[in-house]
């Protein structure tokens, strides 16, 4: 993404023009997307986490009047979340876009959303009534590596039966993929299309994630082995690791890798989405000090990676700071004989990117019998 | 010769009530149902759609219950499935090959001679793996029958008796869809090709499948891989020089006409049908005598209306 501002005063009347029509922001072109902004205000700044952008962009006001606009250059199937900084009297308030109907929810609340131009929602990522829906159940898992109990959800796929044997794939922070990234949803329309086999989904959302997901060796052994120690006791699980997945997003990644690596053998399938695998060459790595367990365990990592998984697919924004720590990963895991699939997206640090990919992800990792079933 | 229905998906708008009137075939039914394994039998939805009851032949259950009777047949089985695996794997590298060629020479067409011989020879190289994988395939099936044939073994001639008492007695033996592998090892293990030539049949999706004489698995935008359509298995044959290709609208580029017309080059002189949703095609004595829905993909890339070219 370029992200160069180059509003003129003929985007600026034409953004007015087509705003009086259209009545919607941000307009969208094949070379990139005008933000605008009607209303009384001092300034107007865009706020986003373009990784490469400045974090806040200035409005520029359309002659005296109340209408700003922002033009932004924006690469072809861009995605990206931003809020309003409106500036009345000294006082700056962040707001979603008044005229964009589109917003992705997220832990911190909400974002508006610039679809750029060729951008669409995958179709698989929005409920199909002819998908039979599965089940959500929840189950109080005992824990002696974290020494209390953990509430697990659940997914249990329709036509589930106890005659079969399930793959299993566990989900770090799963209640979040529910909410912001429809996974049921996409477990349903996925099923349904048999493009994965039907799965058993155990969805887990940690009290204390910056802690647990930064390399904690209590929480690996929850993953890697007290879950699915007591989900086979009520679900017929698959024993071969080619049936067992972990997933994970941003500190979820990092958890997943890292309950694999000390696991070896338990995994033979990770997702891990913008995993925040902080480390250093030399020195210090650059983030905040929450990272220092991380960077100790990708450090480590990179030493001696071993062989966590048979198959690892990995994804990241390239508008994410991320970048360059999710590219370095890639040619050391291939070197070490495990089977990659990575995919560069030009999208941020966001449920709905991770949401975007997860065709793409699962299919791989657990291929359906799509070319077999002919209902 | 028999009457035979080849229709598409039945569980979103069921067709099979109507097909059978139209056709004038009536009788108790019968089912095969073991494309869908585990759900073999749970026939409810289909009974309330004919509004009779049906009886299920249970293929995928007696199988189950004969592998656990002999573990050496079930030995040869599973020893069979990995061969026909491994057959398919090397077939299946060998393919990406020849049809990458094949298309590449379908993009390099400029009008002259010299590119249509390429193309006929790109072709034609297509049909010959699909012919060597059909018989390598075939002679396994023979190997594991010489040894392990239903009208030999004790165990499978007591299944097939059993089974074809129920077939001779139903006016109409059902095929339904599913895995179209399971169905297909079901219906050979008890050896059913010759007892279903003699019954009326309705066969819906994968069941249409495994009644013709090639089954071609087929997905022109599948999430992963390339796409290529294969060769999967020798049908019973009980509809002869036809492959049926169910669920075309969601699975096949038909307005793609390059990858229909090298479709339908590659399986010529086997006609290729669509069976969508309502579709239904009837043979009576070997001939298919009414369409209804159904498309057939032509050697120029164009998919029409099937009764217009039987």
């Amino acid at each position: 993404m370029s992200g160069r501002r180059t509003t003129t005063a003929a985007t600026a009347e034409s953004a007015a023009a087509t705003l009086a029509r259209v009545r919607r922001s941000p307009l969208v072109d094949p070379g990139g997307v005008t933000f605008v902004y009607q209303g009384a205000a001092d300034a107007v700044n865009l706020r986003c986490w373009i990784h490469g952008l400045p974090a806040s962009q200035p409005f520029e006001r359309v002659g005296d009047g109340d209408l700003w606009v922002l033009r932004v250059e924006l690469p072809e199937n861009s995605r990206i979340e931003y809020k309003f900084e409106v500036v009345r009297a000294g006082q700056e308030e962040w707001i979603l876009d008044p005229l964009n109907p589109l917003q992705a929810a997220d832990p911190f609340g909400a974002n508006s959303v610039a679809q750029g131009h060729g951008y669409e929602r995958p179709e698989w990522t929005i409920a199909d009534s002819a998908a039979r829906p599965g089940a959500l159940d929840e189950i109080a898992l005992t824990s002696a590596a974290l020494g209390d109990d953990r509430h697990v959800a659940v997914y249990v796929p329709a036509r589930f039966r106890r005659s079969r044997r399930y793959p299993l794939l566990i989900v770090h922070d799963g209640l979040d993929y529910l909410r912001y990234a429809n996974l049921q949803v996409v477990l349903d329309n996925l099923i349904h299309r048999l493009e994965i086999p039907p799965l058993i989904v155990a969805l887990t959302q940690s009290p204390d994630r910056l802690n647990e997901y930064a390399g904690h060796d209590g929480h690996a052994r929850f993953v890697a082995q007290e879950i699915p120690e007591q989900l086979q006791h009520v679900f017929p699980l698959h024993p071969s690791p080619a049936a067992r997945g972990l997933m994970g997003a941003s500190f979820g990644g990092v958890a997943s890798l890292h309950a694999a690596w000390r696991h070896p053998g338990a995994f033979g399938r990770l997702v891990l989405q913008s995993g925040s695998f902080a480390f250093a060459d030399i020195g210090h790595h650059r983030r905040t000090t929450t990272f220092d367990p991380v960077a100790r365990f990708v450090n480590e990592f990179r030493r001696r990676p071993g062989r966590p998984a048979e198959r690892m697919y990995l994804s990241c924004g390239i508008y994410e700071s991320l970048i360059y720590e999710n590219r370095s990963l890639v040619p050391l895991l291939r070197h070490h004989g495990i089977e990659v699939r990575y995919e560069e997206v030009r999208d941020g640090h966001n449920w709905e990117n991770w949401r975007d990919r997860l065709q793409s992800a699962l299919t791989w990792l657990f291929p359906g019998p799509l070319w077999m079933v002919y209902e | 010769m028999q009457d035979v229905l080849a229709l598409g998906p039945q569980f979103r708008a069921p067709n099979l009530r109507d097909a059978l009137q139209r056709a004038g075939l009536n009788g108790p039914i019968a089912a095969v149902t073991a494309g869908w394994q585990e759900r073999e039998g749970e026939l409810a939805a289909l009974e309330e759609h004919l509004g009779c009851q049906v009886r299920d032949l249970r293929l995928y259950e007696r199988a189950e219950a004969v592998f656990v009777q002999d573990a050496e047949l079930h030995a040869a089985y599973r020893a069979r499935q990995n061969e026909l695996r491994r057959l398919q794997d090397l077939y299946r590298t060998r393919l990406d090959h020849a049809k990458a060629a094949a298309r590449d020479m379908q993009r390099a067409q400029d009008g002259s001679a010299m590119a249509r011989q390429a193309l006929r020879s790109a072709v034609a190289t297509l049909r010959r793996l699909d012919a060597e994988h059909l018989r390598n395939l075939r002679a396994s099936h023979a190997r594991f029958e010489q040894h392990w044939s239903a009208e030999h073994h004790p165990l499978l001639a007591r299944q097939r008796a059993d089974i074809e008492e129920i077939v001779a007695a139903a006016g109409v033996v059902c095929i339904a869809g599913g895995h179209v592998a399971v169905l297909l090892n079901r219906l050979r293990l008890f050896g059913l090709g010759r007892a279903l030539r003699s019954r009326p049949l309705a066969a819906w999706s994968a069941g249409a499948m495994a009644v013709a004489d090639r089954v071609v698995l087929f997905h022109d935008h599948p999430p992963q891989g390339a796409g290529n359509a294969e060769l999967f298995e020798a049908g019973l044959g009980l509809v002869a020089d036809t492959v049926f290709l169910p669920h075309a609208a969601a699975r096949l580029a038909v307005a793609d006409s390059s990858r229909v017309a090298l479709l339908a080059r590659r399986l010529a002189p086997s006609a290729a049908y669509t069976l969508d949703d309502g579709d239904c095609l009837h043979w009576r004595r070997g001939r298919l005598v009414t369409a209804q829905g159904s498309r057939r993909l032509l050697r120029s890339g164009e998919a029409v209306p099937a009764g217009a070219t039987s």
